[in-house]
């Protein structure tokens, strides 16, 4: 499968999911699991930072249509497109890492540690932005902090549990040879 | 000259970057006017369908609490029958006048439309309900929106061709009024954002006698509902220091989590006031 292809399935399939399963699910009135922008951070390494942010807009802003509010997603989405590649140079292991593997994952960053900080990192401003957004038009401080962090948690381990059960076959490519 | 186009170059990405936020906070501020222009009739048909379609699917698992509502307001219904009651005294005898311009008889005011919920939230900030029926169907924008128990879902903000956005009471703008149907005192709506089924309502003086349990019904002073549809019972009375005013807690009578069929009410007269308030408005009344 072309790598267009798949990430077009990809992007519709976590679209439909968070829109038709993860919405429905509110524990203790509060917490609602996102799990939608896994799909930015699995988008392959060689993509430029332009085109990361318009593709960024384009997802939130799908999403923002089935909440009929457009806005949240898509800066919340924007900010973390933005801010990915400098999180990839910080935390690759070795020269080279991000031109041998196609997209991130635990096995192309190296371990399962930089990757849960990869992926926690994001999540939590992801969250962060989201609700604060929110909350400027309501003006809880403390309610949002508590909701954000929670929620946080939760769409942690959704992520980490995805993970683990739809593996990512990465192949090994190298120009040396 | 050519030291800006090498500064916009130099911070391409942080200047891109920097627009697409500004935007998207854009469209946050000035939602609703945008919000009329474009997303009601595009956005809102495309993901409308989609939501048909999904909603088809699940519609199956809420048949069983659908049909109990639907068995209630039935109950309610048959209750009001005419054929119900009888004369006390058949010796009396009750003519009916067949002049045509009796000034006894009753026109219609209200219309009840029915209508499916295709999409559902009650998990944002602000909650939006989607109907499958627009303006083809006889739907209009401010129409007000009643479950089958009778009591307040929310108002039709807008309408495209085959859906309507209907704006739940859990949204941080809606303000409808609210009256005690004990005392009579009138005062505020307005959701705080947390808990799903606590509306708060402001504005009832410290005078007005309230307790825990009291009913609270629309006051009928908009064109959106008639008066005396029930829109929850007081769960707790707080008195704000500052003003003269009660902080009243309700819980909400309409369940939002499981809502199937709405009926939308059709006021023939609101053409009729709205020309009024806008002859005001031009007469700078």
């Amino acid at each position: 499968m072309g790598t267009l292809l798949r990430n077009i399935l990809r992007f519709s399939i976590f679209i439909l999911v968070q829109v038709f399963v993860l919405d429905n699910i509110h524990l203790h009135q509060m917490v609602t699991p996102y799990i939608y922008f896994l799909f930015l951070l699995w988008l392959p390494f060689r993509i430029g930072r332009t085109w990361l942010m318009i593709i960024a807009f384009a997802l939130g802003f799908s999403m923002d249509s089935f909440r009929h509010h457009p806005g949240f997603h898509t800066a919340a989405c924007v900010l973390i497109a933005y801010l990915r590649p400098f999180l990839i140079n910080l935390l690759i292991p070795q020269e080279g890492a991000d031109t041998n593997y196609e997209e991130p994952s635990m096995k192309s960053m190296g371990g399962i540690l930089p990757y849960l900080i990869y992926s926690g990192v994001l999540t939590l401003i992801h969250h962060t932005w989201l609700f604060v957004l929110e909350a400027l038009q309501f003006g809880n401080v403390w309610y949002f902090l508590v909701k954000t962090i929670l929620s946080t948690v939760v769409s942690l381990m959704l992520i980490i549990i995805t993970e683990l059960l739809f593996a990512r076959q990465q192949k090994f490519r190298t120009n040396t040879v | 000259m050519r030291n800006i186009f090498l500064f916009i170059r130099r911070y391409f990405n942080f200047l891109f970057f920097l627009s697409l936020q500004v935007f998207s906070i854009y469209l946050i501020v000035h939602y609703s006017k945008y919000h009329n222009a474009v997303f009601s009739n595009t956005a809102n048909q495309l993901t409308g369908k989609i939501n048909q379609q999904f909603n088809n699917i699940t519609y199956y698992f809420r048949l069983k609490q659908t049909n109990d509502s639907l068995v209630r307001a039935n109950a309610m219904l048959y209750n009001k029958l005419r054929s119900d009651f009888e004369l006390p005294d058949t010796t009396s005898r009750t003519v009916i006048d067949s002049i045509r311009t009796d000034s006894l008889e009753k026109y219609r005011k209200y219309t009840y439309l029915q209508a499916k919920v295709v999409a559902n939230s009650v998990s944002a900030q602000n909650n939006f309900i989607v109907l499958s029926r627009g303006e083809s169907q006889q739907i209009k924008e401010g129409m007000g929106i009643i479950s089958p128990n009778r009591s307040v879902v929310g108002i039709v903000i807008s309408v495209s061709r085959d859906f309507s956005l209907v704006m739940s009471l859990l949204h941080k703008d809606s303000h409808l009024s609210g009256k005690l149907l004990n005392g009579g005192e009138t005062g505020t709506l307005s959701w705080d954002g947390k808990a799903t089924n606590i509306i708060t309502l402001n504005g009832i003086p410290k005078s007005a006698k309230v307790a825990r349990g009291d009913t609270v019904i629309t006051s009928g002073f908009s064109t959106s509902f008639p008066k005396g549809i029930l829109i929850g019972f007081v769960d707790e009375v707080i008195s704000e220091k500052s003003t003269n005013n009660f902080l009243i807690k309700l819980r909400s009578a309409t369940n939002f989590f499981n809502l199937e069929y709405i009926y939308a009410i059709d006021n023939k007269q609101a053409p009729a006031i709205n020309e009024l308030l806008d002859n005001a408005k031009k007469l700078n009344l």
